[in-house]
């Protein structure tokens, strides 16, 4: 394509207002690299444990600290929410689910849904 | 890579404002882009108070009394003025939509039109649709049979493969949905888009064509079709209730099936 530079590109993500789906979608995209992120740290923590160069007593005061725990919270949430839009995709992929209000709908359950697991996570962790 | 920011030549700047004609009570804001290749200048967005008693129900009506009676110089496609010719697709409240099937009273405060978005603008609200239509092209639409056709009549389809190219066929080209994808926007040079792989799939769908196999090796290619990751705003969007994205969810399951 033979295309004139000197014209203007049109205004895409500063005008456009993204429906709930495509929210849902990047912050899959998201979650999926505070994942990948999360699970390299929590080799850490195993490692540590384990007796690996890390000290366990720094590794323990670190997750204890609010910063450690704000993190681990986060990360359960984007745990719950990949796995959530996980299932959407498995959905998707045998062809079910792409009603447009389907698809909204299911976006707003895997939010919910991954909030609602977080929750009990935790109240369970906290109760232990 | 994806490029979020625009252009330094794209930045869009405050335009004119023209205010409501004398006596108007009833009026409303109506922003558009304007962009005017000979001034050299950034486009910018023009504020048009539009005088609601003497203007028809939908935007396309707006649009056509603003260059009738404030602006003549205002630039846009349109023509059927009933949604089936795909001219008038354009960014309305910040979602593609035909500005002739898109009512005035669905839209809360002001009316903001852009042009269909992340494309080149040649003028206002035209776009530079060349690429678009390319990718039409390279799917190669129209029936392919190993089969000459009957001599006196038809080739036949029983009503259950007639229904299969339902909710494929009847797509007006207006562009509402590639233009909608973010994964468009970030690689429309190899990435078919919405439309032309909904297209595709009216034929591969298609009882009578016979090339499903060349079309699904075709679209065998990390971009031209696993560009789409089901953002679903295609289907959001399409102004005829069509689901580019099922089609494409289609097509990807014949090519998981046909290795099996």
């Amino acid at each position: 394509m033979t295309r004139n530079d000197k014209r203007p590109l049109s205004p895409h993500l500063q005008v456009y207002k993204l429906p709930i789906t495509a929210y849902v979608s990047i912050g899959n995209r998201i979650a999926g690299v505070i994942n990948s992120v999360a699970l390299f740290i929590l080799v850490l923590v195993i490692a540590s444990a384990a007796g690996a160069p890390t000290d366990s007593s720094t590794m323990l005061w670190l997750l204890n600290s609010w910063l450690g725990k704000l993190a681990m919270f986060v990360f359960t949430f984007t745990l719950y929410f990949h796995m959530c839009n996980g299932i959407r995709h498995l959905f998707w992929d045998a062809g079910v689910g792409f009603e447009v209000e389907t698809a909204n709908k299911t976006a707003k359950v895997s939010i919910a849904v991954a909030g609602v697991l977080t929750l009990i996570t935790w109240i369970i962790a906290s109760a232990s | 890579m994806a490029e979020f920011r625009l252009p330094s030549n794209s930045i869009v700047t405050k335009g004119k404002h023209f205010p409501a004609p004398d006596g108007a009570t009833n009026t409303r804001n109506v922003i558009v882009y304007r962009y005017d290749p000979d001034s050299g200048k950034n486009p910018r967005t023009d504020t048009f108070e539009v005088d609601m008693d003497t203007c028809g129900p939908m935007v396309l009506d707006a649009i056509i009394k603003i260059k009738t009676e404030m602006d003549s110089t205002l630039t846009f496609r349109r023509s059927c003025r009933e949604g089936i010719c795909g001219s008038c697709a354009m960014n309305i409240d910040g979602s593609n939509t035909l500005a002739c099937t898109m009512a005035i009273a669905d839209i809360e405060g002001d009316i903001t039109i852009y042009p269909l978005p992340h494309q080149a603008v040649i003028k206002d609200l035209v776009s530079d649709l060349t690429n678009f239509y390319a990718q039409y092209a390279s799917v190669e639409p129209w029936l392919k049979s190993d089969s000459p056709a009957p001599p006196d009549r038809e080739r036949l389809q029983s009503p259950e493969d007639r229904e299969k190219i339902d909710g494929a066929y009847e797509c007006i080209l207006c562009a509402c949905c590639s233009t909608s994808c973010p994964s468009y926007w970030w690689n429309s040079d190899r990435y078919l888009g919405p439309a032309a792989l909904l297209a595709s799939y009216r034929w591969i769908a298609d009882s009578r064509d016979d090339a499903t196999g060349e079309r699904l090796d075709d679209l065998e290619d990390p971009f031209k079709l696993y560009r789409c990751h089901t953002i679903m705003n295609c289907a959001q969007v399409c102004p005829k209730g069509l689901n580019p994205a099922k089609a494409i969810a289609e097509t990807k399951k014949m090519l998981v099936q046909r290795r099996m």
